[in-house]
């Protein structure tokens, strides 16, 4: 891609991340240094429990930080009202929609609600951009059927037009693979690599499939115990970041096939 | 709803016809009955099957619930403690105050009162926690704290007293003066103007809490105005025509299933036009075309009501929510 393209998109400066209570602070992660730029397919990975959700709720301004700054289209995230949120940054969650009555059109649609006037009418440019979503997505032809009628794999690729529908330069999506096979996993993370080329957003995911990740994303952030890296997934093998990513005992990362291999 | 409005007014103890009541409408002859009975009455139960109707609707998707209703924040507990302190707890205070305070207004302050302080008491609760689930646990908590009262009063009430108390429990369209009628219409109809304002909100809460505040929405405002409509409405209509019961549970579903959406914009008119209609027949049920005798009105909606929802639900094999 050319230079003059890479726009920043999100970045983040010795950010250090965790919970806080009236006494103390807990750190689950610091010194996190990313940057991320427009059609980039990054994944996030790690093992469980080593803070890829708490990164994700700081990224999208659910937890503060606690310490260092993150800064969304060069502007501090804490600037940000709700609805200029809504109009960066969209979500993909792992939790299910509630009213699964929704129509397929109908739940799309409620992504355009950062822009539609107050009691929320489309105008033929939201419908428009609508459109677009569910031909990129391709679930044009199932557009009426109602939610309760897909499979969790529809259901998913739903979501994601819902948050293309919503119009932001960065999508964040917390393990979208999750419940899938292994067919629909490839799928859906092949589509956000072919939405990240074709429409130049930034698309942030975490995931647990790292065999995946790497054949797919343009750049990885790793999370290990110490240390949080953020390179091109052949630099990162190069280095030997995924060797220390489990314990040595039990997983190795065999850099012959690019997959991990249990030790029997 | 036309039909069912006529109907309503027309059957009774003594059957008026169509003509009769045209004629009246118009001023072209007077009837008695109509102007001061039947018309106003017919005009409760549009406002209050409407009313209760869409503060269901709203706690139904606040609370992601099916089994939400209007009185979930307490409101009919505190309307019935308010009453109940009034009717029973007045043999505490004397006979003489006891005359003084059974009149009809007294019995709407006392429940509007009962209504606000336990709605307030959970509000208060509810500020202190994130999660919307915790309201609702909270609200019924609060339920079962004021039945415990009302059941030790009743145990020391004479057998008058419990009578009058349990037949405001039974709730009644009638009774409602024009002036009366004309504080419930206007209160309810700010609680409307409320819900209809909440719309967007509602849409964006039917994704979840978490999905709607990535959309921008502000969740605490939104379930604050949402809350307020509720009260508004539900306290009202309590206030002045007692606990009806299952309207404001079952009215959102038989909506949802006819209609077949979730979309705010379709589901609120659609409730208030089935709210009037639905209890307009049940109160022309009620008062039992051609005798003397009147059903509670409370009977009457659940008896149409329960099998109308199961039968619904039978139909669609389906909890469309």
């Amino acid at each position: 891609m050319k230079e003059e393209n890479q726009h920043t998109i999100l970045k983040t400066h010795n950010l250090s991340i965790g919970y806080q209570t009236k006494k103390e602070k807990t750190a689950v992660a610091s010194n996190i240094n990313i940057e991320l730029h427009s059609g980039e397919l990054i994944g996030l990975v790690g093992a469980n429990g080593i803070g890829k959700s708490t990164l994700l709720r700081t990224l999208t301004n659910v937890q503060s930080p606690l310490d260092g700054s993150i800064h969304i289209n060069e502007k501090p995230l804490e600037t940000y009202s709700n609805i200029e949120l809504a109009k960066a940054l969209s979500l993909v969650l792992t939790e299910s929609v509630m009213s699964k009555n929704l129509s397929v059109f109908e739940l799309i649609a409620l992504g355009r609600q950062p822009y539609t006037n107050w009691v929320g009418n489309l105008t033929e440019a939201d419908i428009n951009i609508i459109n677009t979503a569910l031909n990129e997505t391709n679930l044009s032809d199932i557009k009426h059927k109602k939610c309760y009628e897909l499979s969790d794999g529809q259901l998913q690729k739903v979501m994601i037009a819902r948050a293309l529908a919503q119009d932001t330069k960065l999508i964040i999506l917390d393990e979208p693979t999750t419940h899938l096979d292994m067919y629909h996993k490839a799928y859906i993370l092949r589509l956000l690599q072919k939405l990240a080329k074709d429409t130049n957003k930034t698309i942030l995911f975490s995931s647990h499939e790292i065999d995946l990740a790497i054949q797919l994303c343009d750049k990885l952030i790793v999370m290990s115990e110490d240390i949080v890296v953020s390179d091109t997934p052949k630099k990162l093998i190069e280095r030997g970041t995924f060797d220390s990513l489990f314990p040595k005992d039990f997983i190795t990362f065999d850099k012959t096939t690019n997959s991990f291999k249990i030790i029997q | 709803m036309l039909f069912c409005f006529f109907a309503n007014i027309s059957l009774g103890s003594v059957s008026i016809s169509f003509k009769d009541i045209f004629n009246a409408l118009l001023g072209i002859s007077d009837n008695y009955i109509i102007q001061n009975y039947r018309l106003p009455k017919a005009f409760t139960a549009i406002i209050v099957g409407s009313g209760l109707g869409i503060s269901g609707l709203l706690m139904q998707t606040l609370f992601r619930n099916p089994l939400a209703g209007p009185f979930v924040l307490g409101i009919s507990s505190g309307a019935s403690l308010g009453v109940a302190i009034v009717v029973m707890g007045s043999s505490l205070f004397g006979g003489s105050v006891a005359l003084l305070l059974a009149s009809k207004w007294s019995l709407v302050i006392a429940s509007s009162l009962g209504s606000f302080l336990v709605l307030l008491a959970v509000m208060l609760v509810s500020a202190k926690v994130r999660d919307t689930m915790a309201i609702l646990i909270i609200g019924l908590m609060f339920a079962s704290i004021t039945a415990a009262i009302v059941s030790v009063l009743s145990y020391f009430a004479s057998a008058e007293q419990l009578q009058q108390y349990i037949f405001w429990g039974f709730g009644s369209l009638g009774n409602l003066s024009w002036n009366e009628l004309l504080v419930l219409s206007s209160i309810c109809f700010i609680g409307i103007v409320l819900s209809v304002a909440s719309i967007k909100a509602l849409n964006t809460l039917l994704l979840g809490e978490n999905y709607a505040k990535s959309l921008g929405l502000n969740i605490k405002k939104s379930r604050m105005l949402i809350i307020i409509a509720t009260s508004l409405l539900a306290g009202t209509i309590t206030a002045f025509a007692g606990p009806i019961a299952f309207i404001g549970l079952a009215i959102p579903h038989i909506t949802r299933q006819v209609f077949n959406t979730s979309n705010h914009k379709v589901l609120i008119p659609a409730v208030v036009l089935f709210g009037a209609i639905i209890l307009l027949i049940c109160d022309s049920i009620a008062q039992l075309p051609a005798s003397d005798y009147f059903l509670p009105i409370n009977a009457i909606t659940s008896i149409i009501g329960a099998p109308v929802v199961i039968w619904l639900l039978v139909r669609k094999r389906k909890m469309v929510f």
